[in-house]
Parts: structure tokens; C-alpha cells; sequence
């Protein structure tokens, strides 16, 4: 359009010609200013809307009805919800879920707290690669992480307890009880991401101005204190991100407990380790008559990660001021 | 084809979910323009497992100048999903479909899904099959959604060596002898234990499979389908013999890492055996134990674990052309050429008396004849009624409940509570 314009000055263009092309630039001007970034924003929202939000919206759909996958659809309002209430092993799979999510959560986190300032120091050789290998277990696939530590967690040939034999521990029947079936599926999860989480962790803590330190440690601060007083407030949005991802991972748990107990979808013999993502899907994929109650499980399951990550940042924005 | 089934649950049940979303390409039948006269030029076949049709379709072709594509999934947890899938969207579904004892249940409470055979074969062949097998191919309203393929059977694979040195007959016949019903067995098992101190089988669900499917009458469901999983004596009493061995058995889960390693290092000495459980028995041993296991007689003679049925979905745009393929596929003839190629035990009676599938014996079995010891088992194999989620009750409510008994977790009445609770949910249609 420029270019066009500075042609056009030098020897004046006859007077009717000028104007429609003067005018026919400038609107495309407009059009390309006005229109343009949507066009580029365009693919996110034709892709999530797609794959994203039409799920949702059909899930939602769906959990209104008395839905054979291949047989009836009955619209039956939110029947499905009110008999979720009620049911016995959707708040044990809640249960579980919790259960797991704590056992692997917490430990992770503080243990990736803990790498991510030790990886921090200056006094640390090599940093570059133990940076890296902390991060390798994460790179790894989850279903042969899965299979691997199903395999270590054996009963009869198990290397677990064959160490625990060692120390006069008898045979532990490992997805035989909820402790111990909790223990060895937070155990594979704390593996996979405690290196992903400190990497998080350290890139907050990197953001956090030298000068800081400096001045604590003239003033005579102890490494504790400048860890404490500086590090964790400076850390408290990366620390949410952390903690809502963290949040979001556990509520969806599904492929570790159910490759633990042999891909059996009821996750143990009594259900001690059947999560909310196995729960939905052996009533929305297996049963291929319940899927209207598979949908309502998936919805609860999506207001109940909104309602924890809600808590989560609540509670640490207050504890961090 | 019981299959290799759940031989890899671990591995197929992240395959299920993968493929569920992923969307394998769904080669349907809709770029095959009808021919002269409506004739097919070519028809689909979908199996899981093997279940030995690779030769017999190129014959069908030469004879009837029909185009026949086999395609073939190999685990029936990730065949399963696939089918969904055809019948739930409408399409993508081939002419003839393999329907496993297991599934046919669910997709018989849809029988719309299903072209009824009835007017498209020939009228006659009824009596060629086994009665009872034939029956289970009818759905609720009596149209026929499946001709009988396969049937499982029931028998036990034993160890001679394990045997010997607890000082029990290794001899097929003698060993049968043992156990003329389920208490001899038991007895054997204790006698077994006292000698070495080791497990006699496998687990109490094993058992439980054993004694559920040779009682030959309503199981967790009466004939209008109602649930009678709390009060059918047939489960009753198979929950008593199972829960009775739980001192003789190495409480290993059937399909686990503890059961598959259990061949090999003989943690237990017999296990049942329906005939495609030969495969695996074979493979999960392997090369060093070969000439080292045997086939008997099961306890209280005959049962039946696993078998499937042809099916032609109505999406199918040629019922009338692909019940004609099933037909001559589940025929004496094809039966036996099967039985050879894969080993898939005939249904039609015929092929049952057959000469080579009758003088058939397993070369690692120790060349048991297992064609005899299987035909004459299938004979004895008592007509039941499945309800629609046969499966589901067993996997999700008995199976568990048995297990949690066995492993010490609950009590014999709080597991049979679990149970009975379970079976209500599981069972629900």
C-alpha cells in the first residue's frame, strides 16, 4: 500500500483515477488491522473448539440421559447425578483418589522444593547435567514406568520384597491393602514428576533477584533464614502453578493404579485403589450401558478439579502473605 | 476363540483407551458399489485371536468370485472397543463379525445392532451344531445373531513331574481317576501339599470358571434375565467347592505377573484348561517344561469356558451374501480345517466326529490326545443360559470377591456380601 502511495506522488495522478485506489488500500488497512489477529488466534479456538469444548458440552449432554453406547438414549434430567450422591464406590474411588494425591503430592513437592534449591546453589559442579537428569524420569512413558514398578511391587518375585525378606519383613501382598497399594502407585507418581517439578521450581527460584540475597546476607541472615524469608514468598506464584498442575495430574490419575492391578478397571479386589478416572471409565467405556453415568462421573470429577485448584490457590495466597 | 484373550490385560487396556481416541482407520465397506444383480464384490471378516480362517476365505473366493478381506485384532480387550465403536457411529463394521461367549452377551441386549440370520441360511443346519451352542446364538426376542464358531471346553493341565514327586500318578487316566468329582480333587491337592509343601493350583477362580460353567443351569441370571446372582445354587455351589480349595492354591490372579511366572517356577501343578488355554500354558512354560505337562479329565466331567459365534452386523450393505461366508465358515468342513491350522475346538457335530481332529495329540502335552480328551468333553458340556452381563458379574463382582476371600481380606460372608452387592450393580442392564 506504501509503495503504491509513494509511486503515485511524484506525478499527480489523474484525479478520478487516484481516489478508489487511495480508498481501496486504506480499507484493506482496516480489515487487516481489525480482522487479521483473530485469523491468528483462529486455529487454538477451531482446535479446542473441536476437541475441547464440543466434548464437554456432549459429556454434559450425555450425564442428562440414560445412555446405551449402542443402544437407547433416555433423557432422565439429572437422575444420574442424584444416584452419584449416593454411590458408594464413586466416593470411595474419591476416596482413593485423595488418598493417592496426597501420598504422592505432598512428598513430591517437598522433595522438588528441596532438589531445586540444592540445584540452586552456587557451590554445585556440573549443574548442567544433573539439571537434565533429574528431568529423565519424566521422558520416560507412563505405561512402562507402570509395568516396571508393577513388577518390583510383585508379591511372590517381587525386588521389593525380596529387600523387605532382608529385614524379617514377611511377603507383602502389595495391592492386597489400601496402604500399600496407595504407597506403591504414589511412589510411581512421585518418580515421573518430582524432577518435572523441581525444574519448575528452579526456574522460579533463578527469577529471584541476586541483589536480595546480597543484602539478607550482609545483614547476617543464615542461608535458613534467606531460604525462608526470601526464597518461599518470591516462589508463591510458581508455587500455585506447581500445586494446580500437581492438582490436576492427581484427580485425573488413571493409567498407574490401573496397569498396578493387571489393567483390571475395578482397581483391586475390594476397590481399595479404583480412582475417579477408573471409576468413570468402567461405567462410561466398559459398561457400554451406563455411559450417561460415565458422563455424570466425568463432570463431577471436572467440578471437583475446579473446586480443589480454587482451594489450593486460596490457601496459598493467604498462607504465603 | 477364548483367546489369547486377556493374555496382556496390562498392556491392552492402555491400547483400548489409546485406540479409542486415536481412531484406527476404519476401513468400511461403502466404496464397494453393489456389482451386476446386487452381488458384493467383496466382503469383510473381523476376528480377534486366531481363529484359522486364513486358508478357508482364499477358497471361498476361488469358489465364489467374491473378494473376501480378513482382518484380524489380535487381543479381544482391543477388539471389543473397535466394535463399539462401528455399532455406536453406524458404520465402519464388517459383513461377518466374530462375537467371543464373553461380548456376544452385551451385544445380544441390542439385538437390532444384529441382522437376523434366520431367513438367510439354510434352514437345515440348525441340527448340525451343538444344541446348546446354537441356542446362545438366538438373542432375547429369538432372532439368530450367530452361528457357532468354536467352543472352549474344559480340562486340567497338570505337571507329570510335579505329580511324581508328590507320589500322585502321572498317567493321564490314572490321574483323571483321582479326582472323579471336585472333593477327589480337593483331595488330591492336600495330598500334593503335605508332600511338598507347595501350591496344587493356580487360584480359587480358576476353579470357580470350572465349576460355574458344567452345572448346565441358570447362572447369575434366570431365563427372563432377571438377576439371581444371591440365590442361584449353581453359584452358591460353585462359591463353596472354589472357596473350599483356597487352602491348595498358590493365590495367583489369573492373567497377573504371579500367574504367568507360576508356570515356569511350578508354583502350582495344575490348572484348568480349555483348549485355547493350551497356548498359553505352553507359551507362559516355555521350551525347558516341554513333555513336562499333561491333559486330564476336568473333576465332575465336562464345562466349557469361552467359544464364539459369526455374527453379520445390520449395517452390513450384503446380509444375505455374508451369511452365506458365516455359513461356510462354521461348516463341518471349514470347522476341521480350522481345528488344524489354529486349533479352535469344532461346535458342528459333524466335525466333532471327524477322523483327524479326532486322532489329534499335542506334541508339547506330552502328546496328549487332545482331540479325543476335548470331543468327548464337549459332549458332555451342559446347555446354560449367559445373561447379558455374564461378564461384567464375573470379572467385576464374583472373581474380586473370591480373590478378597482367598488373599485374607475379608471374611467368607463379607465376601460373599461383596459379592452379592456387586453382582446387583455389575448385573444391571
Amino acid at each position: 500500500m506504501s509503495l503504491s502511495a509513494t509511486t503515485a506522488a511524484p506525478s499527480p495522478a489523474p484525479p478520478d483515477d487516484a481516489p478508489p485506489r487511495r480508498r481501496r488500500g486504506y480499507l484493506f488497512n482496516r480489515l487487516d488491522l481489525k480482522y487479521s489477529p483473530y485469523l491468528y488466534i483462529a486455529p487454538f479456538f477451531l482446535i479446542f473448539g473441536a476437541f475441547g469444548l464440543y466434548p464437554m458440552l456432549r459429556t454434559a449432554w450425555m450425564s442428562l440421559h440414560d445412555w446405551d453406547m449402542i443402544g437407547d438414549h433416555t433423557f432422565i434430567g439429572f437422575d444420574n447425578y442424584t444416584e452419584l450422591v449416593t454411590d458408594d464406590y464413586f466416593w470411595n474411588a474419591l476416596f482413593n483418589t485423595f488418598g493417592i494425591f496426597a501420598l504422592s503430592t505432598i512428598p513430591q513437592l517437598l522433595m522438588a522444593l528441596f532438589l531445586a534449591n540444592l540445584l540452586n546453589r552456587t557451590f554445585l559442579r556440573a549443574k548442567t547435567f544433573f539439571r537434565m537428569a533429574i528431568f529423565v524420569p519424566n521422558v520416560v512413558s507412563v505405561a512402562a514406568v507402570a509395568i516396571v514398578f508393577g513388577m518390583l511391587f510383585q508379591r511372590e518375585f517381587g525386588l521389593f520384597n525380596w529387600l523387605l525378606s532382608f529385614v524379617g519383613v514377611e511377603q507383602v501382598d502389595w495391592d492386597g491393602q489400601r496402604w500399600s497399594s496407595w504407597t506403591a502407585i504414589a511412589s510411581m507418581v512421585n518418580w515421573r514428576w518430582t524432577g518435572y517439578n523441581t525444574l519448575i521450581l528452579l526456574a522460579g527460584m533463578q527469577a529471584i533477584p541476586k541483589d536480595l540475597y546480597e543484602a539478607a546476607a550482609i545483614d547476617g541472615a543464615s542461608q535458613w533464614r534467606q531460604f525462608w524469608q526470601i526464597t518461599l514468598p518470591m516462589l508463591k506464584p510458581t508455587f500455585i502453578f506447581v500445586v494446580i498442575l500437581s492438582t490436576i495430574g492427581g484427580m485425573q490419575l488413571f493409567t498407574e493404579p490401573l496397569l498396578f492391578g493387571n489393567g483390571n478397571i475395578i482397581g483391586g479386589d475390594q476397590r481399595q485403589f479404583q480412582t475417579l478416572a477408573m471409576y468413570m471409565y468402567e461405567k462410561g467405556i466398559e459398561n457400554l450401558n451406563t455411559a450417561g453415568y460415565g458422563a455424570a462421573v466425568a463432570w463431577a470429577i471436572f467440578m471437583i478439579i475446579v473446586l480443589v485448584s480454587l482451594f489450593n490457590f486460596v490457601l496459598i495466597r493467604r498462607t504465603a502473605k | 476363540m477364548s483367546l489369547t484373550t486377556r493374555r496382556s490385560r496390562m498392556a491392552a487396556a492402555t491400547l483400548a483407551a489409546i485406540t479409542a481416541v486415536g481412531g484406527l482407520a476404519a476401513c468400511g465397506n461403502d466404496d464397494d458399489a453393489p456389482a451386476e444383480g446386487g452381488k458384493p464384490t467383496k466382503l469383510v471378516v473381523d476376528t480377534f485371536g486366531e481363529m484359522g480362517y486364513d486358508e478357508l476365505v482364499k477358497q471361498y473366493e476361488q469358489e465364489t468370485g467374491i473378494k473376501v478381506e480378513l482382518r484380524k485384532t489380535a487381543q479381544l480387550s482391543e477388539y471389543r472397543p473397535k466394535l463399539v465403536r462401528y455399532l455406536a457411529t453406524g458404520k465402519g463394521a464388517a459383513d461377518v463379525t466374530a462375537l467371543e461367549e464373553g461380548i456376544l452377551n452385551e451385544f445380544k441386549a441390542n439385538p437390532r445392532n444384529w441382522a437376523d440370520m434366520t431367513p438367510l441360511v439354510s434352514s437345515d443346519i440348525a441340527d448340525d451344531y451343538l444344541p446348546w451352542k446354537w441356542e446362545l446364538g438366538k438373542a432375547p426376542d429369538g432372532r439368530l445373531i450367530g452361528l457357532p464358531t468354536d467352543v472352549g471346553s474344559l480340562a486340567v493341565c497338570y505337571r507329570k513331574d510335579l505329580f511324581q514327586a508328590a507320589g500322585l500318578p502321572t498317567e493321564r487316566d490314572q490321574v483323571a481317576a483321582l479326582w472323579p468329582d471336585w472333593n477327589g480333587f480337593h483331595q488330591a491337592g492336600k495330598t500334593y501339599k503335605e508332600a511338598t509343601g507347595k501350591a496344587f493350583i493356580d487360584s480359587v477362580t480358576a476353579v470357580s470358571n470350572g465349576v460355574l460353567f458344567q452345572q448346565g443351569s441358570d447362572l447369575f441370571y434366570d431365563k427372563e434375565n432377571n438377576i439371581i446372582a444371591d440365590t442361584s445354587p449353581a453359584v452358591k455351589s460353585a462359591w463353596e467347592i472354589a472357596t473350599s480349595m483356597a487352602d491348595i492354591s498358590a493365590k495367583a490372579q489369573t492373567w497377573s505377573p504371579e500367574w504367568s511366572g507360576g508356570f515356569k517356577q511350578g508354583t502350582f501343578a495344575a490348572t484348568f484348561c480349555p483348549s485355547w488355554m493350551l497356548g498359553i500354558v505352553q507359551e507362559n512354560s516355555g521350551e525347558a517344561n516341554k513333555g513336562k505337562w499333561d491333559v486330564a479329565a476336568v473333576p465332575g466331567g465336562g464345562g466349557n469356558w469361552g467359544g464364539s459365534w459369526l455374527s453379520v452386523p445390520e449395517q452390513s450393505k450384503y446380509p444375505e451374501e455374508a451369511a452365506k461366508l458365516a455359513q461356510f465358515l462354521t461348516n463341518a468342513t471349514s470347522q476341521v480345517e480350522a481345528f488344524k491350522a489354529k486349533g479352535p475346538l469344532p461346535t458342528n457335530l459333524e466335525a466333532l466326529q471327524n477322523e483327524a481332529f479326532l486322532n489329534y495329540t499335542n506334541e508339547y502335552f506330552s502328546n496328549a490326545p487332545t482331540g479325543k480328551i476335548f470331543g468327548e468333553s464337549v459332549a458332555q458340556i451342559e446347555p446354560i443360559h449367559l445373561g447379558p452381563k455374564h461378564q461384567a458379574v464375573k470379572e467385576n463382582a464374583l472373581e474380586p470377591a473370591l480373590r478378597a476371600f482367598e488373599n485374607g481380606q475379608a471374611s467368607k460372608d463379607k465376601a460373599w456380601e461383596q459379592f452379592t452387592k456387586d453382582a446387583q450393580t455389575q448385573g444391571a442392564f
